[in-house]
Parts: C-alpha cells; sequence; structure tokens
C-alpha cells in the first residue's frame, strides 16, 4: 500500500526529515509517535502534498505509483487523505457542496458513477450519525465557527464519506475531550478493513486506547527509531520519549 | 487629454412639450457643463480615473438597434413590470399589468413631465452645479423610468429597468434618466440592467426618494460590453424611518464610474449599502460612495468587495459624513479586496468625515491574496486547483450574491460571475 524509503524532505531549505523508511501494509493501522519537532507532521503533509513540504531524495511509492509525482488533488482522488492537524475555516464555501463535489471529483477519477444530490445527502447523513454531527453543522461554511473538537469530528466525517484507502490522521487527537476522541476513533474504527490502511500521528498515547493499532513507530530527529507493537505505545505514555532519544544518542 | 476635446460645447436637448422647469435645468445643466469640462484626474475625486478616452470620442445619438437581435431581458417574464431600453430610446414597455393598480405608476421619463412628483422631485437631488457628468446628463438626458409607487402601495416582486447599448460600427452614447417615488409607508424593489455590445458610453443618473417609513431595494447590476464606457450617478434621498438597501454590481465595462450618493434626512432612516465588482483583463471600475448622515438616529452600513484579477483596476473611494445635528449615528463602513493577479490594482480610500461626538462609526479595509491554506485543504479533497481557486473566489463574493433577495437576479449575477470562471463548473455556489 505505501512504501517509505529513506526519505528526505523539509520546508525552506531546512531538512527535518533525514531518512525515513516505513512500510505500511494493507489493511494496517500504523501509529507514529514522537516528540514536538521530530518531523511527525511534515511527514503528514509530504505525503498529501501540501505545497513548499519538498521531498529531496528518497521514494514514496502508494499502490504503485510515485506519489510524490502527484498534485495534491490527484492523490486525494487516488484515495489518500489527510485529516488536518489545524482544519481551515474557509467562508463562504458550503459544507456540503464542498464535500459533494470533493466526492464525487474522485469517483470521477475512479471511473465511478457520480452521486446526485439525493444520493449524496442520503450518504452524508448516515456518515454524519456515525460522528455525531448535527446536521445543521452541514449547512454552514466549511469549519466556519467549529469549535476545535467540532473541526476535528468534521475531518472524521469527510474521511468517512470519501473513504479513502489510506488515512493519515494528523494529531487529530490534540486538543479534545475524551468524548470527541471517542467519536474520532468510532469513525476510525468503523474505516477499518481489509482495504483500508491507516497511519496515526500523535503525540500522545491516549487515542491508542480507543484505536488500538497493529504497528507502533517512533520517530525522532526525522528517523524511525524504534518499531513495535501496541505495547510500544503504552512504555511510551510511562517512560516518555527521553529514553528512546538516550538509547538513540548511545548507538551514535 | 487634449484641450480641443475639453472645450467641446454642448447644447441642452429639448424634448417636445417639455415643462418650462425642464427647459431651465437643461439650459442651466449644459452651461455648467460647459463650464466645468470633463472632470481631470487633477480633482482628488477623480485622481485615479482618467475620462480622457470617453471624452476624445465623438459620440453620436441615434436609436439604432444592435445588429444581433438578442434583446431578450436576463430575468424573463420574472419582473412584473419592466421598460426597455436599447441606445437611449424605449424599445419595449412592459408595465401595462402593474399599472393598472391605482398606487403604481411605470412610465417613460418623456412621458413623465406633467406628473405632479416629477415637478416636486426631479433634479431636486443629483447635483448639476458640482458634477460635470450629472450636468451632462442633466443636459442631455433622452429617455429613461419614472416609477411612483403611492403611499401605503406595497410593489410584490420587482420591477426592471433593463438598458442595451452598443451598435456595429458606430460610437454611441445613451443618456439615462430615471426617478424612483416611493410614498410614505411603500415597498419598492427596483433593478437597472446595464448589458451591451461593443463601444459605446452610458451616462446615467437616477434619483430615488424614499418617503416616510418607505421600504426600497435598488440594485443596479452594470454588465455592459468590456469595451463601453459607463458612468452612473444613484442618488437616494431617504426620509424619516425610510429603509433602503442599494447594491452595486459591476461585473462589465470598460471605463466604469459608478456613484453612489446617500442623503439620511429624516430620523431614524436606515441603510445597507452593498457592492461587488468583479474585474479582469484592462478594466478599471471606480466606485465611489458618498452617504451624509444629516439627521440623528440613523444607521448605514456599507460593505464593498472587489474582486481583480490579470491587469484590472479597482477604486473604492467611500466617504461618510456625519453632520453636526446627527447624533446616535451608527455606521460601518467596510471595503474588502482580493487580488488574483501580481498586475491588479485597487485603491482602497475609506474615509469617515464626523462633525458631531455622539456617534459609533467605524471603517477598514483589506487587500489580500487567496488563502493558500484553504485552496490546499480543497485540493487535499480532491477538488482540482482550477476549480479549488474558482470556488474560494466566488465564496469571496458570495457574502454580497447570497444576500440579493430575488432569486432571478441572484441567479442572474452567478451565472456572469460563472461566465467569468468563478464558482464551480457544475452548479456554481448555489446551495
Amino acid at each position: 500500500m505505501l512504501d517509505i524509503k529513506n526519505l528526505h524532505a523539509g520546508i525552506d531549505g531546512k531538512e527535518i526529515l533525514k531518512g525515513l523508511t516505513l512500510h505500511v501494509g494493507v489493511g494496517e493501522v500504523h501509529a507514529i509517535m514522537g516528540p514536538n519537532g521530530s518531523g511527525k507532521s511534515t511527514l503528514a503533509n509530504v505525503l498529501a502534498g501540501r505545497p513548499k513540504y519538498v521531498a529531496t531524495s528518497g521514494s514514496v511509492t502508494y499502490d504503485g505509483k510515485d506519489l510524490l509525482a502527484l498534485p495534491a488533488e490527484e492523490r486525494a482522488r487516488e484515495g489518500v487523505f489527510l485529516a488536518m492537524q489545524y482544519p481551515v475555516e474557509i467562508p463562504g464555501v458550503n459544507n456540503i457542496y464542498f464535500l459533494k463535489a470533493a466526492l464525487n471529483s474522485i469517483r470521477k477519477h475512479q471511473g465511478l458513477e457520480e452521486l446526485d444530490a439525493m444520493e449524496f445527502l442520503q450518504l452524508a447523513r448516515e456518515k454524519m450519525k456515525l460522528v455525531e454531527l448535527d446536521e445543521a453543522f452541514m449547512n454552514r461554511s466549511v469549519n466556519e465557527g467549529f469549535s476545535g473538537g467540532e473541526k476535528k469530528r468534521n475531518e472524521i466525517f469527510q474521511m468517512a464519506v470519501l473513504d479513502p484507502k489510506l488515512a493519515i490522521l494528523d494529531e487529530t487527537d490534540s486538543g479534545l475531550d475524551i468524548d470527541a476522541l471517542r467519536i474520532v476513533a468510532e469513525g476510525v474504527n468503523a474505516l477499518r478493513s481489509e482495504k483500508h490502511s491507516v497511519l496515526v500521528i500523535t503525540h500522545y498515547q491516549r487515542l491508542l486506547r480507543y484505536l488500538v493499532p497493529d504497528f507502533v513507530h517512533v520517530l525522532a530527529d526525522g528517523k524511525i527509531v524504534k518499531s513495535g507493537g501496541k505495547e510500544l505505545a503504552e512504555e511510551l505514555e510511562q517512560k516518555g520519549y527521553e529514553w528512546i532519544e538516550e538509547e538513540v544518542a548511545a548507538a551514535r | 487629454m487634449s484641450s480641443v476635446l475639453e472645450e467641446r460645447l454642448i447644447e441642452p436637448r429639448h424634448i417636445d412639450g417639455e415643462p418650462d422647469r425642464v427647459r431651465r435645468i437643461r439650459t442651466q445643466a449644459a452651461e455648467r457643463f460647459n463650464a466645468l469640462g470633463w472632470p481631470t484626474t487633477r480633482l482628488e475625486e477623480w485622481k485615479y480615473t482618467s475620462l480622457a478616452s470617453v471624452a476624445g470620442i465623438d459620440w453620436k445619438t441615434s436609436q439604432r438597434l444592435p445588429d444581433d437581435k438578442s434583446y431578450e431581458s436576463p430575468f424573463g417574464d420574472k419582473p412584473v413590470a419592466e421598460l426597455m431600453f436599447i441606445n437611449g430610446a424605449l424599445y419595449a414597455n412592459r408595465a401595462t399589468l402593474a399599472n393598472e393598480h391605482p398606487g403604481i405608476r411605470i412610465v417613460p421619463m418623456r412621458e413623465a413631465m406633467e406628473n405632479e412628483s416629477f415637478a416636486q422631485h426631479f433634479s431636486r437631488y443629483a447635483d448639476y452645479e458640482k458634477h460635470a457628468l450629472t450636468a451632462l446628463n442633466t443636459a442631455r438626458w433622452q429617455d429613461g423610468a419614472f416609477i411612483e409607487i403611492a403611499p401605503g402601495t406595497v410593489v410584490e416582486g420587482f420591477i426592471h429597468i433593463f438598458y442595451l447599448g452598443g451598435a456595429k460600427d458606430e460610437r454611441l452614447v445613451s443618456h439615462y434618466r430615471n426617478l424612483i417615488v416611493a410614498g410614505r409607508g411603500s415597498q419598492i424593489t427596483g433593478v437597472e440592467s446595464f448589458f451591451g455590445k461593443g463601444t459605446y458610453f452610458t451616462n446615467t443618473v437616477t434619483e430615488v426618494v424614499a418617503g416616510d417609513g418607505a421600504v426600497v431595494d435598488h440594485y443596479k447590476f452594470e454588465n455592459e460590453s468590456v469595451e463601453a464606457f459607463h458612468i452612473g450617478t444613484v442618488q437616494i434621498h431617504q426620509e424619516r424611518s425610510s429603509s433602503v438597501t442599494s447594491r452595486t454590481i459591476a461585473i462589465g465595462g470598460g471605463l466604469v464610474r459608478n456613484e453612489i450618493n446617500v442623503a439620511l434626512t429624516g430620523e431614524g432612516a436606515s441603510l445597507s449599502m452593498e457592492g461587488l465588482f468583479v474585474l479582469s483583463g484592462k478594466q478599471h471600475v471606480d466606485n465611489h460612495t458618498v452617504i451624509d448622515h444629516v439627521a440623528p438616529h440613523c444607521d448605514s452600513v456599507e460593505l464593498f468587495k472587489g474582486i481583480l484579477d490579470e491587469n484590472a483596476r479597482g477604486i473604492f473611494d467611500g466617504r461618510i459624513i456625519v453632520e453636526p445635528d446627527a447624533v446616535k449615528t451608527s455606521s460601518r463602513q467596510t471595503n474588502r479586496n482580493l487580488l488574483l493577479s501580481e498586475t491588479a490594482v485597487v485603491d482602497s480610500k475609506p474615509s469617515l468625515e464626523i462633525h458631531n461626538d455622539d456617534v459609533k462609526c467605524n471603517h477598514g479595509s483589506t487587500i489580500g491574496q487567496l488563502d493558500e491554506e484553504a485552496l490546499f485543504y480543497l485540493r487535499a479533497r480532491g477538488i482540482g486547483e482550477e476549480d479549488a481557486r474558482n470556488l474560494l473566489v466566488y465564496a469571496f463574493a458570495s457574502e454580497i450574491v447570497e444576500r440579493m433577495k430575488i432569486d432571478v437576479v441572484r441567479e442572474s449575477v452567478a451565472r456572469a460571475l460563472r461566465q467569468q470562471g468563478l464558482g464551480m463548473r457544475d452548479e456554481g455556489g448555489k446551495r
């Protein structure tokens, strides 16, 4: 599904990822954990194609394609979804209209028939229940006036509607109360299947209690320095990141 | 600017059966124009807009029709009444049915000159002493619409004045003069829309009188040909507790000056003034607004938004005056501009002139580019870059567009924006 090899990438000429290698198989849930500044968000942004984030060497193969060669919209149409750390407010762009346009451009690309307004609404209503978003939100402008938690739930709602093959969650859990966290986790769990892969990027272990990953990786100074099963997350929660940083330093 | 052209003198135009007062005013206005001459950029009020190109053309008047036979109103049969003018002359009068109502009178100006309200209001508000183009219009107007709504009459739906300009191989000028008088407690929505083809010059003055407690919605939809010149003044006079909404949409036109002047002369009057200009190519649109708070307890809210692409030039010059007696005035003025290219230019000049201490006024203006974060957000959801840009630009405009209450007008404006590439291809910004 996703094969990242020796990826070096950064922004404004500053290298942040320094040789990251990661393999995510179909149907797997991977968690990437790491201290602030380790390159977690850079990884998410490079994968989604955010402008200004530049890969200088290495490769990212997704579904057999060179992901880095595709513009952001092509990546989305190929099934990559990034749940943003800071979802932007877009006044004047209606939530439901926007999402229908997005879904149909993805469906069109994948050779599927576009949904009409009725079919789309039916789908949207069903997914809204999943994230416990009120229907009133749908007729507002994208994220405008939403609370932090509502924005994150809107991301998960969009993810549920767009049904991506690879979902990347960039600190979707930060700033959420326990109820919102549970809702986000349920949204991701509902997506979980043999066909969907998920990359959960997080600073804390909290979300991983509800969303049990198959693999946990620790990112430090732009590289994966340790990988393991779900128990690694618990260990990190108890011991913090310092012991890993010490281990890495000692190995140098 | 050629001094020869500046000195070209005009004669007043007189219409058969014109009352003495009108005759006299036209003569005075012609003298005034000849004394003032075309405004130059040396005048503060015209510093951003040179009229040299329009003054340099030897404009003709003629009742020729455009050649392409596309004389259809953009709003179909939706208006309750419609007067259609082509190159200065009445072409179609669809006001018969509306005129059956005893409280509604919609006639061409030529036929209204004996009317009592005409005598009372014509040329009382639009100032030809100081404004050369208003003087030119007053001296030379050919026709226009006279609309009078009797006290207490509520006009359901909207009245449309439709202007079509241009004729092949000719340089035609049209001077339109309109007068809208909304009686005490009446309600009316009037839409003026300007379309055309090729090079021509429209010079229009509309006087609007909102009587005590009257509710008036005025729309000006300027969608002239990009080779056309358009100079227009909307002069609004508000009496006690009247409520006026003025909307000015400028999408077409090569060189355009939109003046909207409002005097709030009766206590408790309220004004909402909205404007949108969407320009590309070499279009030049100069919006000039004056809101004069004369009486106490009035409020005004003004919002103008500009979207400029390619080499377009836009101006917002808005002045709010609070007179010494106008205590408890509440006034808010906002101008927001979106630049889509590095070569587009906008000048924003909001100003407040306050002559008493007991007021609540604020103003502000912004000039910015498309939000790159928002653009990425849309693209990251699968929407192509061009569509995403168009969607965001339309979103910026939508604040003004979506507030338009008349469906067919709003849709027509949205369609015109789509023809400029705004909104998404399938169904625009419609919700």
